[in-house]
């Protein structure tokens, strides 16, 4: 059995993104909120209303909850066309028949699959089915909608794509969303909150910006403590909106999202006068956080960059906060995903 | 299939074993072909008695498929969905017949449901229903026998079944029975259609729970396995031949709805089979 046990609060028209490992929690926490698993004790509420609260006895079913679940293989139902499919919910609530395949095809519209409307799933791309599945999912206009793993099933070429979809419906989206990821690429396109989950319990909670350049732990560190910059590529270059260029291998052109892990950065004393390293940022050394054996250095110039060295290298050097220190990194070690 | 590439490598012991499997069922059929009167053939089936045992048999057997039905599939999704305690207990019980010797079946119905009955007795006084020789008593032992192998092949398919899906039924807003009806129901069709035929074959063929609680009546209760075992004592030549049109008819439906059913659309990922 697992031990979960959380405090998350979502607002209407916020996304608040449950980041963790496999084993964290983070899909029964997802059932619990559809109503598909109970919990033992607390509190679940959508809109102030109690659906789950063992203590008084009250338990709203999945079928009565104002929610829609995206699950992470979308299990669209086979034997029934995209349309079908997609005005399924409408008719479970009760609409006519005629009416829900006119909201359906809307829908269906709206997520650009007018041609596959009288097709089976088993006829769609992976991309097409997480569509249909989101497209069913906000069909019925849900309070809350839940998306675990939306994006683990695809391949990385698509992955881009859907994503960029995915963030066009959330933003148009009102009500609350909660979205499972283990992705920090994913939290940071589609999410306003994240909150992190390990072993049952949320270790930490906040923007991702702040939970990137903050991690409280060498374990939130680990899974999301990366630097993010976004900008527009061209060439092999990244260019940032402050004018702040980040050279890249193997990038698309158009806007993207340059990851660069901490440890993948290095430190130097003064500039870097020749080297194979393509970055180089001059900046002031603003934090030193340690953790464990290892050090996170927060280095503020025109980017805002943390580093991760040993504390050895850290005492080697004798840095400290105030010092001017430029920081590097490979091309090849910066990993570029479309935005 | 790679079934060209594999035909290279047969293991010659497993080839040797499976033909005479092949030879042990298909020499008896050779031998009732090779006896058989076929000059007479027609006058045999084409008599009063002979056709009315063909109609009843495939008018029984047609009513236990149905009840099967009804009754199994509801049956199979408890055994297979709801955890309760004895499950593994009830489900020995319902399969029981499976197993058990069909004239030990015939006698326990007799034992329930006859006069004395300790049901039977109640339906007698309170309702004048009297189910032992009579049709009805025909349909009742055949269901017997015949409805634990709808039971057994659509409880695999629900185990087999995502219960996902009807999670997302759920969901969706979809309530247990809209649920079951649109979602559970559609996905094990082809299991639901495979039990169905290995009922319906099963309820075809029974003799023993069938003579013993429903007796042997031209015209109410004699079925052709009846016929063709009573034929045999006064009658070999016509006991042969209403032998195979027993034979005919559940080939014929056997080979029809297998490929269509069994390994069909699906990739036979559905079922047991015959």
């Amino acid at each position: 059995m697992l031990d979960l046990q959380v405090d998350l609060e979502v607002r209407p028209g916020e996304v608040l993104a449950l980041l963790g490992p496999n084993g964290a929690g983070k899909t029964t926490l997802l059932r619990c909120i559809a109503g598909l698993s109970v919990i033992d004790e607390g509190r679940i509420s959508i809109d102030d209303v109690a659906v789950d609260e063992p203590l008084t006895g009250s338990f709203v079913v999945p079928e009565r909850r104002q929610i829609g679940v995206v699950f992470q293989d979308y299990l669209l139902f086979q034997h029934l066309t995209v349309i079908e499919n997609v005005a399924f919910g409408l008719r479970a609530r009760g609409m006519r028949k005629g009416d829900a395949r006119r909201v359906a095809r809307e829908w269906i519209a709206r997520i650009g699959l007018d041609n596959y409307a009288t097709q089976l799933p088993k006829s769609l791309s992976g991309g097409q089915g997480q569509r249909v599945a989101l497209a069913r999912a906000l069909a019925t206009e849900p309070a809350v909608l839940l998306l675990d793993e939306p994006l683990a099933a695809l391949d990385s070429t698509t992955r881009a794509d859907v994503r960029r979809d995915l963030r066009r419906h959330l933003q148009a989206f009102t009500g609350m969303g909660i979205l499972v990821t283990h992705d920090p690429v994913d939290c940071y396109a589609l999410a306003d909150r994240v909150a992190i989950l390990d072993a049952g319990r949320v270790v930490q909670i906040g923007t991702l910006t702040e939970v990137t350049a903050h991690p409280r732990s060498r374990y939130v560190a680990d899974l999301v403590g990366v630097n993010l910059v976004s900008g527009e590529v061209v060439g092999s270059a990244l260019t940032t909106p402050s004018g702040v260029v980040v050279i890249v291998a193997d990038a698309a052109p158009g806007p993207s999202l340059a990851v660069i892990r901490p440890h993948s950065i290095g430190l130097t004393r003064g500039p870097v006068v020749e080297s194979s390293i393509r970055n180089s940022w001059p900046g002031e050394i603003t934090e030193i956080d340690r953790l464990g054996d290892r050090v996170r250095v927060g280095v503020t110039g025109a980017l805002t960059l943390t580093a991760e060295i040993t504390s050895a290298a850290l005492d080697a050097m004798h840095l400290q906060i105030g010092d001017e220190v430029t920081a590097t990194a490979k091309a090849t070690e910066i990993e570029v995903y479309a935005a | 299939m790679k079934r060209q590439r594999g035909r290279t490598n047969l293991p010659v012991p497993a080839i040797a074993l499976a033909c005479s499997a092949i030879a042990f069922f298909a020499l008896p059929l050779i031998g009732l072909l090779w006896r058989a009167p076929w000059s007479q053939a027609w006058r045999y089936i084409n008599d009063d008695a002979s056709l009315a045992a063909l109609r009843l048999s495939l008018i029984c057997s047609l009513w236990a498929t149905v009840l099967s039905i009804v009754f199994g599939v509801p049956l199979a999704w408890l055994l297979a969905r709801v955890q309760f305690r004895g499950r593994s207990f009830v489900r020995a019980l319902c399969t029981l017949s499976m197993v058990l010797p069909p004239v030990v079946g015939g006698v326990a119905l007799f034992f329930a449901l006859g006069r004395r009955g300790i049901v039977g007795q109640y339906l007698d006084r309170w309702f004048d229903l009297r189910l032992p020789f009579t049709t009805a008593g025909v349909v009742l032992a055949q269901t017997f026998v015949a409805m634990p192998f709808l039971v057994v092949t659509v409880e695999a398919a629900l185990r087999q079944l995502d219960g996902r899906l009807e999670d997302a039924a759920r969901t969706l807003g979809g309530a247990p029975w809209y649920t079951f009806r649109r979602v559970t129901l559609p996905a094990i069709g082809p299991a639901v259609v495979a039990g169905s035929v290995l009922a319906w074959a099963r309820a075809l063929g029974e003799f023993g729970a069938t003579i013993t609680f429903a007796g042997n009546f031209p015209g109410t209760t004699q079925t052709m396995p009846l016929a063709v075992f009573l034929s045999l004592e006064t009658n070999p030549e016509k006991a042969i031949v209403l032998a195979l049109v027993l034979i005919v008819i559940s080939f014929t439906v056997l080979v029809v709805l297998r490929d269509r059913w069994f390994f069909g659309r699906n990739g036979g990922s559905s079922t047991a089979l015959p």
